[in-house]
């Protein structure tokens, strides 16, 4: 394992290792995690920001959304649907490799992969049909770059979970004790989902009332 | 390979040590994607001095162009453009960079007893981001430059040379990004990578205020880089997020840019804060006073900083009860900022001052900021605000606080560092000369600004009404002295930096881990790691020999 370190330095690296006054970088505990997490709380307020101008401006116009614009429901509930479910099925991926079940991550994974396509297809049915363009009015402003901008990170989760399924097909890359990549790309994809679910809420559901 | 392997393997690795690495950076891995936290932070350091030099460069032509009433020397145009970008660059690519990316790469894992940051490639790429950042923003000027001022208000920011604007909204974005990666690096490497003998509250005061900087970094920036978006929305692509005539909201803007600029203050302020309670200490030749004091003051001003963005939008229809709350949340940051003024002075009060050219900054600095942070007060109450708001007094406050305050942090971290980061010593007369000019022309530059604004001169203007002239031309003359004060440092930190005296590990008697390997430190940092055997201000528990030592 540790031969291969200096040629692959995206290896997970185990934990604690014999020669750590040479190889310094990889002496402390796999740190990547806690930084994901640090990093997504602040990309999370990135979406905050978006929601409060679409709350505000929402709470100070006539109507919202005003006629002519108003959301679609069904399509994006049949969305919501397809990703909260990806949610739950990245995670079979994520406990059959800590089983060691390398087949397993892959089926699970690629079962996500086309899922979040499908979501992304429908958004964009979705964007085709609506009738409606991103400078139609203030709503559409909001709706078009606030799903866009959650599309975005849609399509870089995907991203994540092809370049998983990619270095997967290597032989012992993935296992038991190392899957850290595999959790990132999960815990990305979990976060994805709870983003679309304040935003379903915010942009799709409230526009009923 | 399955797990089974890696005993066999791992007792083979030790025999045939890979080589990470060169013995030492030759001068070109400077200019490359190095994961060195000591690289990066140098390429940090000297990246956003040069930009500092064209900041400067261009605040000198503006002071130029204000020696008279009449518009001479720039086109009005060009003056509005000098201004925005001598903002942007002087927050943006000098002081934000050079005291969090610069400072706080070198220092931090140095100071804690780490080898490197705890995700080196992320730093370095934190560094590259900027590249491109500096370069969009010194590119825009071929499309006449960026002119809304460094605020970018709408609708002016909307309708003004957008090219250049939507140039200068995805530098700013990028140095952004820049930030947010660096801060979540910092957060997890003070929270993980400190040797196990460093509590909480054995960590120098430096690295606290880096953490209080971090989170307020990534808690603000982000939602900074969405108003940037909207803007960038507005100008190219038909939206009118910013657009009354469509129901948009210049204030929503104003809003969203002050949540994050705001705290940006703190951010170019808090890790001078600990740079000044290392500088201080190690220069008094007394332990800190009231450490536990100054550690959570700069997680209370992180705190508090985030409720106080309205102070800059007391004219903009800003309903009375917000001006009360707000007037309050600005007036309550001064406490925690007067505490860490007190222990500082507490901490020299009966110490036996060096006053080498890094102190000489750091006491320049507390006086600097505590005028700086006066006017501040006064600024901060809604009901003085509505007078002088976008007139000069604001501009001789924030450059107090920016300059007086900031830059002279970086100063005196500069004077104070320079041996640790390059193994010389810098000349000490060629310092205070520095000291002394830099100290003239900051007041020549700045104190006859708040008067010129209670008087009535408004900001950002490049023609002024004549009665205004006398004191102009002061604060130009005071801008040349501060021009010439860049000479002798320029010369020193150039020439110290090849033929300067050798410098030991530990210059200054400090009790700080980075003094504790080699100057400049070797590539690992140690060859084994140091361990805690007693806090990093215990000044007073010298043994008489060392005592001695420092007296002569």
């Amino acid at each position: 394992m540790q031969g291969t370190i200096e040629s692959n330095s995206d290896l997970p690296t185990p934990a604690v290792e014999a020669s750590g006054d040479v190889a310094h970088h990889e002496e402390h505990p796999d740190l990547r995690v806690l930084g994901l997490i640090t990093f997504l709380c602040s990309e999370g307020l990135m979406f905050v920001g978006f929601f409060t101008v679409f709350l505000v401006y929402r709470a100070a116009a006539a109507a919202w959304p005003p006629e002519e614009t108003e959301v679609e429901l069904l399509l994006p509930a049949i969305n919501t649907v397809i990703l909260v479910s990806s949610s739950f099925v990245i995670h079979l991926g994520d406990t059959a490799v800590k089983k060691g079940d390398v087949a397993g991550l892959r089926k699970w994974y690629i079962v996500t992969a086309l899922m979040g396509a499908v979501f992304l297809a429908g958004q964009a049915y979705e964007y085709m049909t609506l009738g409606y363009g991103l400078s139609t009015n203030l709503f559409s402003n909001c709706f078009y770059l606030t799903t866009g901008f959650h599309g975005l990170h849609v399509f870089i989760g995907l991203l994540l979970i092809l370049g998983v399924l990619w270095r997967s097909r290597r032989e012992g890359h993935y296992g038991p004790h190392h899957h850290i990549g595999v959790e990132m790309a999960e815990i990305y994809w979990h976060f994805v989902d709870v983003i679309w679910i304040v935003l379903f809420t915010l942009i799709y559901l409230l526009s009923i009332f | 390979m399955t797990q089974a392997e890696i005993p066999t393997q791992a007792v083979v690795v030790p025999a045939t040590p890979p080589p990470h690495h060169p013995e030492k950076w030759k001068w070109y891995d400077y200019f490359t994607f190095n994961i060195d936290h000591k690289v990066i932070g140098i390429q940090y350091l000297v990246t956003s001095f040069i930009f500092y030099l064209v900041g400067g460069l261009m605040a000198m032509a503006m002071r130029l162009e204000l020696a008279t009433p009449a518009s001479d020397f720039l086109s009005p145009d060009l003056y509005n453009a000098f201004l925005t970008n001598h903002g942007t660059i002087m927050i943006f690519l000098w002081i934000v960079p050079a005291s969090i990316g610069g400072f706080g790469n070198f220092l931090v894992p140095l100071m804690i007893g780490a080898r490197d940051m705890a995700f080196p490639k992320l730093n370095a790429l934190a560094f590259w981001v900027t590249v491109p950042a500096g370069m969009l923003i010194v590119g825009s000027f071929f499309f006449g430059g960026a002119q809304a001022g460094w605020t970018s208000y709408p609708p002016l920011s909307v309708v003004t040379a957008n090219t250049a604007q939507s140039m200068w909204i995805l530098a700013i974005v990028l140095a952004g990004t820049s930030s947010i990666l660096g801060s979540l690096n910092f957060i997890v490497t003070i929270w993980k990578m400190r040797v196990p003998s460093m509590a909480w509250d054995q960590m120098p005061l430096f690295c606290w205020a880096m953490m209080a900087t971090s989170i307020l970094a990534l808690v603000s920036t982000p939602v900074l880089a969405a108003g940037l978006t909207l803007l960038l929305f507005d100008i190219n692509f038909g939206t009118s997020f910013f657009n009354p005539a469509n129901g948009g909201d210049v204030v929503m803007y104003q809003h969203l840019f002050w949540f994050y600029s705001h705290p940006a203050v703190y951010l170019m302020i808090l890790p001078i804060f600990g740079i000044m309670s290392e500088v201080i200490p190690v220069h008094a030749r007394k332990p800190i006073f009231g450490y536990k004091a100054i550690a959570y003051s700069s997680l209370t001003i992180c705190l508090v900083g985030l409720f106080v963005w309205v102070h800059h939008m007391f004219t903009s229809g800003t309903p009375p009860w917000m001006r009360i709350f707000f007037t309050i949340s600005t007036l309550i940051v001064a406490v925690p900022t007067g505490v860490k003024i007190f222990s500082w002075v507490a901490t020299m009060w009966g110490g036996k001052i060096r006053y080498t050219s890094a102190m000489l900054f750091a006491v320049g600095l507390l006086a600097m900021f505590v005028f700086g942070g006066l006017s501040g007060v006064t600024l901060g109450t809604a009901a003085f605000d509505l007078h002088v708001h976008d007139t000069y007094y604001v501009v001789g406050h924030f450059h107090y606080v920016l300059f007086g305050g900031s830059v002279f942090g970086l100063y005196a971290g500069l004077y104070h560092w320079y041996p640790k980061i390059t193994g010389r010593m810098l000349n000490e007369s060629l310092g205070k000369a520095h000291f002394i000019l830099t100290f003239i022309g900051t007041n020549l530059t700045f104190l006859p600004m708040h008067q010129l604004g209670l008087q009535g001169m408004p900001r950002r203007v490049a023609m002024y009404d004549p009665q205004f002239q006398t004191l102009n031309q002061l604060c130009t003359f005071g801008s040349i002295v501060l021009g010439l004060s860049l000479l002798p440092f320029l010369a020193n930190a150039i020439w110290s930096w090849s033929q300067g005296p050798k410098a030991e590990d530990n210059p200054w008697n400090a009790k700080t881990f980075e003094w504790t390997t080699a100057s400049p430190p070797i590539i690992e940092n140690w060859e084994v790691l140091p361990v805690l055997t007693e806090g990093p201000y215990a000044y007073g528990e010298e043994s008489a020999e060392e005592t001695e030592a420092v007296n002569t």
